[in-house]
């Protein structure tokens, strides 16, 4: 069973992402597993649909988009802190400005 | 649906008067003579740099003779790099009337937008005599570009636009995505959708080819806004920008400029060819607006997340909004709302189906919300391409 607020894009997919903003505290239920989130999600972010190990290729639309740079639980939010591009690193307005 | 035929024989969706600065110093007098034309239908575009640039040269070419364009002024300094003699012989061999003015020698600014002002309003007059003829679906060039992508533009605009295309190339329109930055990741999956395996072979290298630029420059086509709105890597937003592709066979690897000859669907390759020598293969989402419609499309279809407000000289642009936060936001910017894919109150193929209407009545004249705002954005940059190899257009369906 999937909750409505995150979607399975590709059945291959190792991560889900989010429809509806979800707030840190929230119960959902994937992968007929209950579950709390633990810092909030927004729309268009990813959480880990199983627990991921570091070096583990992150797929999404069937397809690797990366891979982890640490272990991820399941259920945790898969963004620039844990994963990383396997071709080209991604910069943020942040990192240009040493505000990390 | 009717386009105004021109005397190459091709057909526009819109009939416009164009006017062109060929260096930045002419910019102002260009401006000048379209903001004080009467006719909505008088649009500005140029080229700002002043070193001669063959690839920059190809662009004015084919954007001066778009199906779209009826007719066209070239407001020159008269001391710059660009070629004006040759552009002008270029559109005059399309059969579009051109006039030439020559800023140092118009006697300056005031002098040359009296000038222009005059010639514009002839130019309007001869395009409001161009005829209008039956136009088929088959006779279509639609371009598709994403900009401000976020995690829900492959959810929902990317495919729904994929959606439109496999329906216009049922029909036998021709349909160009990009580009090649935003597809690393994505090769092989392409490859081996090409009708060929030489293409297949030319895609792969052509993504190659986009990986070492970036590299090069230190930076993918990655934005901080992509971030924000969830998109973690360069492969990441390449697959959701790859559904924009539909589902059918690729047909051809073209480069700026060059014009689909026929239907199907058409992989557009953006990036410099050899060592990088002009900084980034498109420094803003309409540079590569620009260079779809330099190949010939008559409508762009634009996915956003993040949201873009910009449209497009020559060609319409019609915005697909895949985030419905950003929906309802923007809502006055944006003609489709496929943020109902996200909310669930839509499927994939009704937002495509609705796209694809919007298409058809775009090219019979309705006016996009970016064109009723006003929007008419262009950049032209420079570039360096070699000719393109002969398995990239294969004539074979």
């Amino acid at each position: 069973m999937i909750d409505q607020r995150f979607v399975l894009l590709s059945k291959e997919d190792n991560v889900f992402v989010c429809c509806e903003q979800v707030k840190a505290g929230v119960e959902v239920c994937l992968e007929e597993r209950m579950l709390t989130i633990q810092t909030e999600i927004n729309v268009g972010h990813k959480i880990a649909r199983f627990d991921l190990i570091q070096g583990d290729k992150v797929i999404k639309y069937g397809a690797p988009i990366g891979s982890t740079t640490e272990n991820i639980a399941f259920g945790e939010h898969v963004h620039m802190h844990n994963m990383k591009s396997d071709y080209i690193a991604s910069h943020t307005r942040q990192k240009r400005a040493g505000e990390e | 649906m009717q386009g105004y035929l021109r005397a190459d024989g091709r057909k526009g969706i819109r009939n416009l008067v164009l006017v062109t600065y060929l260096v930045e110093c002419a910019h102002h007098v260009a401006r000048e003579i379209v903001n004080q034309s009467e006719s909505d239908d008088v649009q500005l575009i140029g080229f700002p740099g002043c070193y001669p640039n063959e690839y920059s040269l190809n662009i004015m070419e084919n954007l001066c003779s778009h199906p779209n364009v009826a007719g066209v002024l070239v407001v020159s300094l008269g001391c710059e790099g660009f070629n004006r003699e040759q552009l002008s012989q270029t559109i005059a061999a399309s059969g579009r009337p051109v006039e030439t003015l020559v800023i140092q020698k118009a006697g300056g600014t005031k002098s040359t937008i009296a000038a222009g002002l005059d010639r514009v309003k002839d130019l309007v007059s001869a395009a409001q005599k161009c005829e209008m003829v039956a136009m088929d679906m088959s006779e279509l060039i639609v371009g598709t570009i994403c900009g401000g992508s976020d995690g829900t533009s492959g959810i929902g605009a990317n495919p729904a636009v994929g959606h439109c295309f496999d329906r216009l190339i049922e029909q036998g329109s021709a349909c160009i995505f990009e580009e090649t930055g935003e597809l690393i990741g994505c090769e092989q999956i392409m490859a081996d959708r090409a009708i060929t395996p030489e293409l297949g072979e030319e895609i792969m290298k052509s993504v190659e080819k986009a990986e070492n630029y970036y590299t090069l420059m230190g930076y993918g086509s990655f934005a901080p806004g992509n971030a924000e709105g969830g998109l973690t890597t360069q492969e990441e937003k390449s697959m959701g920008a790859y559904a924009k592709s539909g589902s059918s066979k690729i047909h051809g690897l073209i480069k700026p400029g060059d014009i689909p000859k026929q239907g199907g669907l058409y992989l557009m390759d953006v990036v410099p060819d050899d060592t990088p020598l002009f900084g980034f293969p498109n420094i803003s989402d309409n540079a590569e607006i620009m260079e779809m419609i330099a190949s010939g499309s008559h409508l762009i279809l634009f996915t956003t997340g993040r949201g873009s407000v910009v449209g497009s000289a020559i060609s319409p642009v019609i915005k697909v909004c895949a985030n419905p936060e950003t929906y309802e936001n923007l809502s006055d910017d944006m003609d489709i709302n496929a943020g109902k894919v996200i909310t669930g109150t839509a499927t994939i193929a009704q937002v495509g189906d609705e796209v694809f209407d919007l298409v058809a009545q775009v090219a019979s004249g309705k006016q996009t919300k970016s064109e009723e705002l006003g929007h008419q954005e262009s950049i032209i940059t420079y570039k360096r391409f070699e000719a393109i190899g002969p398995s990239c257009l294969p004539t074979v369906r």
